[in-house]
This record gives structure tokens, C-alpha cells and sequence, in this order.
């Protein structure tokens, strides 16, 4: 009997710069699926850039309404010194649009941090250890689910800032109100992954070794259940300004004095529709729509990628391209399932 | 003899993350009415995805050149409504898995009617009368009731004649039986056997049956296609490849095949060595159970299932006791209740002098260093995110012989050259080692703190023949070597008997018989064991065939 041992190197990595988290998608992707990623890839990152160099960027600041020849003036057309024209408070569309960037990035940050960390560590406690304790955390989960969100939004806004929010408060109100939403979406996929990891089998040879439950938990279980969170914490995000220009356009989002705010800015602009001024409601909405738009296409190319049953692939070339045969067909099965691999052994 | 299907230069590539794949290069084969042909080849040979071909059932990634004429007609390059039009009635298939080739929301009936209506255009009531009249042919009793069954009310056996059935009903030239019996027990896989005999005897379909099993070629098939790496290296009549196989690699796996009586001349060597020795009956036992009951809660509403029913056994130090059983003989709960993984409810199971009727996770955790554990899926015990180090030093950095993976680093590599891996995979994630050298890694990961208790739950089922034979010699060296006693589960007589120095045999929870290798599998007692032995097909197509007489008379004397 001949040992089947190979007794070569390690197989090639790739270089570092390829196994990045969206550089490796990028790279893996082909035909439509690439097209989704890249158009929402450029669309994000557009919109991270302004967020970014909003001060450079905006001709005036988001709450001014003078300059040095004076008032602005409402309702101005586009053209002139307002590129997009002004609102009819008497902002500066353009200006508030860019700086608007700002308010939806710093929610969006401060909300997923926040639902991140409590619902990741919720629904592993819940999942690994069951029992009432699970059944007790499922049940409110399902409660929350069942609210209508921006309703149960509305609410956590008024409780935190009496409705009325100013500056940061204002920020913060929005980011804790979508929280309170979001908390049992990542509760309920990591307590799934995590009750379907506690019936694997390195779960259980974990603890026939005689691991602790927490190192279990940690060390075995966390980092196997996280896989997902990605494609969630995209989706998330564009829910989220969803739902802050929800709060805003509902009259509980931030002053136009504390920040810019797009949800905000359309409410204003209710009026002027039917007053035949379209620029105060399209350029706000506009940006919701991109930015949505852009966020959502990561979140759902990376979701296909990261399924091997929904990732397409370049068709094979000819056959007769000196390419590896399967003389282990365990290795280059399991590659196509594990979604960080790097290729199989060759 | 016409020639029912013509394969001619196949090739199939597969696109993959990794690069196109060539899963089937070159491939010329073909089948004649009322025959069968075995394609035999571990996984990975191009065996499956060969017959997948002709049912043109092949993924949209797989890119095919070649041809196959089936009936004379082309193949590769058909539409799916051409395809439609030849599956089932020309070609049908059978799965590997019953339970998931069924349709559970849908009665047996309606599914084999589905078929016929597809095709044939009969009315329901002709569908009908049909559809029973096949049920009864493949062996269901009183099919006019069951036919309104759903699955989930056949056991597994009853399920493949179905699935059969559904690829009879339609009288296709060829059936593709993939792994037909590989789910099954083999007292069942032998009636299953049968009735695909019979099936070419009865209707002359031609037969194409893909195993990896060189029992099941022996017993049903007429002609022997290998593969190796996509290839046919050997083609020839079943008797003339068993008794003079020609092509290196057929002899190779032939020779892994594992069969019975070759482990009864090793045990007895080694009962009289540690007869020698003077370690007989000196040291306590580690395993003691006496009228050990495990339970499984029911769903409300109903009583416990009862998996485990009155079973004693002991284990000695440096003993090798092999537990066979059919699934749901309880087996492997036994195993995991010795490695604390499974409560008991009943009688009492003493391990390392430790009484595991209600004991406390807390008071149970020192012992469990001294017990190792290899697990069944070598693809499921390694964390995906570990590397193979990581999780060979994670015993030895729970029970603080070492503070972190770079500490245990110089045992992890002692262990890997006892499993005779090379260092450099120490380094290596799971999913880059072949199936094989990932059993002996949660073998070394077993043996890190040099247990005195090793339970193997089926270590090798899921590994390829060849691979088996390695691992198991492995086994038994290491066993040599460190002394440590064992619980050896599997399903495979062979197997148990390579490594045993004790065989008990499960059946139903209950332990119906216990003996030295060469008692249980040379004079077997008990009608079950005696059953279970006359199933087991043999690599060898002549004993087979008296084997199967004596099988036949076995079941018309119950």
C-alpha cells in the first residue's frame, strides 16, 4: 500500500491585497453579479467620499442662509450661486444635499455599532445555552418584529429626546431608535447560526476534549456564526437611512439647524410640488434613492457570492488547457463552499 | 443484444473557484439491454458525473464534449424539452438517497402517477391501476392501500423500492442506479440488490450502477468499468476483474477491500501476548456497563424512544471491543453517552471508575482528558477557521499542559508524524486536506494527552475504500503502540473484525451477541448476526453467488 502523503509545500496564498473582504468578491465575480457589485460599489463609495469631504465640497454650510450679498432668498431656481437652488426656508439645496451625506453616515455608524454588539452577543447566548432563556429573548425579539418599525422608531425618538432633537442628540436619538429595531435582526441570524454550529461535530469534539461553555461559545461558535453579518450589516445600512429619513420626513428627525437632514428636506418640500418647484424634493430624494440604491447592490452581490449555489462562473475553456484534474475531489468541494478559500490545492 | 447506450470520448469540465476541473476525460463505455455495468471509482473519479451525463443532469458550470448516443440519439447538445422527452422513458435514475428523492408533501402514488402522466398520457384511474400494479412488483405489501401513503411512512428500504419503482413505470432501456444502496443497512442493501436483479431478469432494462463498494460489483453486475482521476483504466467482465485484475490500480483497491477473518488470527496474537505479558484481568476495566438504558425524550404526547435497552458490556485496558449495529441499533449512542455527550436514564455506566448516572458536566471534565474521541464526518470535527495546529493543540491548551497553539506547537508536531502527516500541514486549514489525512489529524488531536480511553464512532465511512485501509492500519499500529483500550463503532463486519478483539453486535438497543472476532463472524448464535453476515456481499463474484443462496435459504427458514 503506498502512502497517499504528499509531502509538499503549503499551497500558494494569494497575495494579501486579494484576500481582502470586497477585493476577493470583486475578483471572484463574473457577468451580471460583477456589474451589481461594481455599480454598487461606486455608488457607496461616492457617497463615503462626500460624507467624507463634505466641508470641501459644499459651497456653504448646511444650516446658512446668508452670505456676505445677503439672504439667499426661498425657493430660488437652480442656476447662479445656488447650483440646485434653495429651499423654501432658505438653504442651499446642493449644500444641504452634501452635507446630508454626513448625517446619514454618523447614523448609520452609531446604529449598526449598537445593534451589532448587543444582538451578536444576545443571540449566541441564546442559541448555545437554550432553554427558557432563548425562548424568553425569542419571544421579545418577535414582539419588536412585529411592530411596524418606524412606528416602534417614532416612539424610541420620543422617549430618548421628547421629539424635539437637537445636535448630536439628534443623531443619536435616530441611530438608538433604529436600533431598538435592528437588535433582534442580528439576534435571529446569529441565534440560528449558532443553533445550527451547536450540532456540528467541532462543536462536540470541543467538548469532548473538555472545553469551558465560554471558550466554546467564543472561540468555536462566534467566529463561525459571524459569516453573514456582512451581508446584513449592508442590508441593515440602507435600511437605516431608510428609516432615519422616515423619522425625518415624519417631523422627528433632526432640526435643520443641528444638521442636514434629506428626510427632513422633503418634508418641506411637500408644498412646493404642486407649486411646480421640483428642485427642493428631487435632489434630497434623489440622494436617498443612490445611496439606498448603492448600498443595497453591495449588500446583495456579496449575499450571491458568498452562496456558492447563487455565484455564477466563467464558463470552463477548452478541456484541453492543462488545468488540474480531480484527483481529490475533497479539497476542491470543500473550496467551493468555504467562502474565504483561496482557491483549491493544486 | 442491441446496444441500449454509447458513450464515445466523453469529457466533462467543471468551472470552479479554483479553476476549471476535468472531471471525466476521455471516457468510451457501453451498455447492452439486459445488462449491467458496474462504474466503480472513489469519490472524485468521474463516476457519477459519467452517468449524470447520460440524463444530462449536469450543472450549468459542467461544459461536456464527446458523445452519447442512447437509442441512437444524441445526447449531448439536447434542449430540455428534448431531454424531458428521453428521461424516464428512456433513461431513468435512481438516487443514493431515498429519503430525499421523494417528495414528502406528496403521496408515493401520486409521484409514480406524476411519471405517467407526464408521458404516457393515461387517464387517472389507468395511472392508477398501473401504479399499484408496479408497487406490488417491486415488492410493497398490499399496495392497493399503501399507494395513498406519504414517504414518510416507509422505512428506508421500502423508500428506494419506490424511488425504483418510479424509474420502472415508465419500462425505460436503461436505469442509472447512483450509490443505490449506500444509505441503506446492509441487511436491507441485500434485498434492494435483489430486486434490481430482478428488475434485469423481469423487464431486460439495462442496468448502470455506480459504487464504490467492490461487494455490490461482485454480487449484481455483469461487466466492470473502474475510474481513477476521470479515466476508465480497466473494463472487463466482472469474474475475469476479480480473479485477474490487470490494471495496478484495480489490484490496489482491490486489495483495500477489507474482508472477514482476516482480523481473528491478529486478535488471538494479541490475546496471547497480553497473556504473556501478565496485564489480563490485573487492572480494573474502563468501561463497565451494567443494564445501561438510554432514552430519548419523546414529542409530547408519546413515550421515550429507547435507544439504548439493557446493554452490559466491559472494556479492559489495552482492549479493542468493536460495537456493530445497523442505524438506529443505538451504537453510536452508546459511544457518545461513554464520552459524556449523551445522558443515560438507566442502569448504571461506569467509566474510568467514574459513575455517569447523573453525574455533573463540572465533576466529569478532569476525565475527559483521558478519553479521546475520533468522530465520523471528517469533514465537520476541525473548526473551518482553525488552522490544522490550532485545533490538534486545542485539547492540550483546555487541560493546561500548554498556554497557546505556538507553546504546543513541538507536541502537535510529534503527533502529526505519528499519524504520519507532514509538518508543513500543521500550517493548513481543514478544508485543504483530502478526506483521509483529516481522519488522521482527529486521530493525532485524539491521542494529544494520551488517553486511556479512545471511542472511534465510525471513523472511516465516510473515506473512500484505499483511504479506509490506511487509517485503519494506522489505528492498529497506534493502538499497538500506546496501549490505549477502544470503542470501535461501525456498521461494516469487515471493518470491526480488522481491528476487534472483542465484537458486540447491537440490534434494536439490545446486545445480542458478545464474543471474540472469530466466534461472533465464524459460528454466529444469535439469527440476526447470522443475517447480518450472510448480507454482507464479498468482493469475489463466485463465493458471492453461494453466499446469496445461502442467504436466500437463510430468510425463507425465518
Amino acid at each position: 500500500m503506498t502512502d497517499p502523503v504528499v509531502t509538499s509545500a503549503p499551497p500558494r496564498r494569494a497575495p494579501l491585497w486579494h484576500r481582502l473582504p470586497i477585493v476577493h468578491q470583486l475578483r471572484q465575480s463574473v457577468g451580471l453579479q460583477r456589474g451589481m457589485l461594481i455599480a454598487g460599489l461606486t455608488l457607496t463609495g461616492i457617497f463615503l467620499l462626500t460624507a467624507i469631504f463634505a466641508p470641501v465640497l459644499a459651497p456653504y454650510g448646511f444650516a446658512q442662509l446668508r452670505d456676505d450679498n445677503g439672504f439667499f432668498g426661498a425657493q430660488q431656481a437652480p442656476g447662479g450661486a445656488h447650483l440646485l437652488g434653495t429651499t423654501v426656508g432658505g438653504y442651499d439645496v446642493l449644500s444641504r444635499v452634501i452635507w446630508g451625506t454626513q448625517t446619514a453616515l454618523a447614523v448609520i455608524v452609531v446604529a449598526v455599532m449598537l445593534s451589532i454588539f448587543a444582538g451578536v452577543f444576545l443571540g449566541l447566548i441564546s442559541g448555545y445555552i437554550g432553554g427558557w432563556l432563548d425562548r424568553v429573548l425569542v419571544v421579545i425579539a418577535d414582539a419588536v418584529f412585529a411592530f411596524p418599525t418606524l412606528l416602534l422608531a417614532i416612539v424610541a425618538a420620543i422617549v430618548i429626546s421628547g421629539g424635539q432633537s437637537t445636535l448630536f442628540g439628534g443623531v443619536l436619538a435616530a441611530a438608538v431608535s433604529i436600533t431598538v429595531v435592528y437588535i433582534p435582526q442580528y439576534f435571529r441570524v446569529i441565534r440560528a447560526e449558532t443553533v445550527r454550529i451547536k450540532s456540528e461535530a467541532y462543536v462536540e469534539s470541543a467538548k469532548v476534549i473538555g472545553s469551558s461553555t465560554s471558550r466554546i461559545m467564543f472561540r468555536h461558535v462566534l467566529r463561525n456564526a459571524t459569516r453573514t453579518l456582512p451581508l446584513i450589516f449592508t442590508l441593515n445600512s440602507s435600511e437605516a437611512i431608510l428609516t432615519l429619513a422616515g423619522l425625518g420626513f415624519l417631523g422627528f428627525g433632526i432640526e435643520p439647524t443641528s444638521a442636514a437632514e434629506w428626510g427632513y428636506d422633503l418634508n418641506r418640500s411637500i408644498s412646493d410640488v404642486t407649486s411646480g418647484i421640483w428642485w427642493t424634493s428631487v435632489f434630497p430624494g434623489l440622494a436617498i434613492v443612490l445611496v439606498v440604491l448603492g448600498i443595497t447592490l453591495v449588500g446583495e452581490s456579496l449575499n450571491d457570492l458568498a452562496d456558492p449555489r447563487l455565484r455564477t462562473r466563467r464558463k470552463a475553456d477548452s478541456p484541453t488547457s492543462g488545468v488540474a484534474t480531480a484527483d481529490d475531489a475533497a479539497p476542491v468541494t470543500a473550496a467551493t463552499s468555504a467562502t474565504d478559500s483561496t482557491g483549491a490545492p493544486a | 443484444m442491441t446496444r441500449v447506450v454509447d458513450i464515445k470520448e466523453l469529457e466533462v469540465t467543471f468551472a470552479t473557484d479554483g479553476g476549471d476541473v476535468v472531471a471525466v476525460n476521455n471516457v468510451t463505455l457501453s451498455v447492452e439491454a439486459g445488462e449491467v455495468l458496474a462504474i466503480v471509482g472513489e469519490s472524485g473519479s468521474g463516476k457519477s458525473v459519467t452517468a449524470k451525463t447520460i440524463l444530462g443532469l449536469l450543472p450549468e458550470t459542467a461544459v461536456t464534449r464527446g458523445a452519447i448516443l442512447l437509442n441512437d440519439r444524441e445526447v449531448v447538445g439536447m434542449t430540455g424539452a428534448q431531454l424531458r422527452e428521453i428521461r424516464g422513458t428512456d433513461v431513468a435514475m435512481v438516487f443514493q438517497e431515498p429519503s430525499l428523492a421523494l417528495n414528502p408533501v406528496f403521496t408515493v402514488g401520486w409521484q409514480i402517477i406524476e411519471g405517467l402522466r407526464a408521458h404516457k398520457g393515461y387517464d387517472a384511474k389507468q395511472a392508477r391501476a398501473q401504479a399499484i400494479e408496479m408497487l406490488g412488483k417491486v415488492g410493497i405489501p398490499s399496495p392497493e392501500e399503501r399507494i395513498d401513503y406519504y414517504p414518510h411512512q416507509f422505512s428506508g428500504g421500502q423508500k428506494q423500492r419506490i424511488v425504483i419503482a418510479m424509474a420502472l413505470v415508465l419500462d425505460p432501456e436503461l436505469i442509472v442506479a447512483d450509490e443505490p444502496t449506500t444509505a441503506l443497512d446492509v441487511t436491507v442493501q441485500a434485498e434492494i440488490l435483489d430486486l434490481l436483479r430482478q428488475c434485469r431478469d423481469e423487464f431486460g432494462t439495462a442496468i448502470i450502477l455506480i459504487t464504490h463498494n467492490m461487494g455490490i460489483v461482485a454480487d449484481l453486475a455483469d461487466r466492470v468499468a473502474v475510474m481513477y482521476q476521470g479515466n476508465v483504466v480497466e473494463e472487463a467482465g466482472v469474474e475475469q476483474l476479480f480473479s485477474a485484475p490487470q490494471h495496478p490500480y484495480t489490484q490496489k483497491l482491490l486489495a483495500a477491500v477489507p474482508r472477514i477473518g482476516s482480523g481473528g488470527a491478529r486478535a488471538t496474537a494479541r490475546a496471547t501476548e497480553r497473556v504473556a505479558s501478565g496485564t489480563v484481568n490485573t487492572a480494573p476495566p474502563v468501561v463497565v456497563a451494567r443494564d445501561l438504558v438510554i432514552e430519548y425524550g419523546g414529542r409530547f404526547g408519546r413515550h421515550n424512544f429507547r435507544a439504548v435497552d439493557g446493554v452490559s458490556f466491559t472494556i479492559s485496558p489495552g482492549e479493542v471491543l468493536g460495537l456493530v449495529g445497523e442505524s438506529g441499533s443505538g451504537k453510536t449512542t452508546i459511544g457518545r453517552a461513554i464520552g459524556g455527550l449523551t445522558k443515560i436514564t438507566g442502569g448504571s455506566l461506569e467509566v474510568l471508575g467514574h459513575e455517569m448516572l447523573g453525574i455533573r458536566e463540572r465533576a466529569f471534565r478532569p476525565v475527559r482528558s483521558d478519553i479521546g474521541f475520533v468522530f465520523q464526518d471528517p469533514a465537520s470535527s476541525f473548526n473551518p477557521l482553525l488552522t490544522i495546529a490550532q485545533c490538534v493543540a486545542e485539547p492540550l491548551i483546555v487541560h493546561g499542559k500548554a498556554r497557546d497553539a505556538a507553546a504546543a506547537r513541538p507536541r502537535v508536531n510529534e503527533l502529526l508524524e505519528a499519524v504520519q502527516l507532514p509538518r508543513s500541514f500543521a500550517d493548513r486549514f481543514p478544508h485543504e486536506l483530502s478526506g483521509g489525512q483529516r481522519q488522521r489529524a482527529s486521530l493525532a488531536r485524539s491521542l494529544a494527552l494520551n488517553p486511556s480511553l479512545l471511542i472511534a464512532d465510525e471513523p472511516t465511512s465516510a473515506l473512500d475504500v484505499s483511504v479506509q485501509a490506511r487509517v485503519l492500519e494506522l489505528f492498529a499500529e497506534l493502538q499497538k503502540e500506546l496501549g490505549f483500550a477502544a470503542l470501535f463503532i461501525s456498521h461494516d463486519l469487515a471493518v470491526v473484525d480488522m481491528l476487534s478483539d472483542r465484537i458486540a453486535v447491537l440490534y434494536k438497543g439490545k446486545l445480542v451477541e458478545e464474543g471474540s472476532g472469530n466466534d461472533v463472524l465464524g459460528a454466529p448464535q444469535h439469527p440476526y448476526t447470522q443475517r447480518l453476515l450472510a448480507s454482507l456481499p464479498v468482493p469475489d463474484p463466485v463465493e458471492q453467488a453461494t453466499r446469496r443462496t445461502a442467504l436466500n435459504a437463510l430468510k425463507a427458514a425465518d
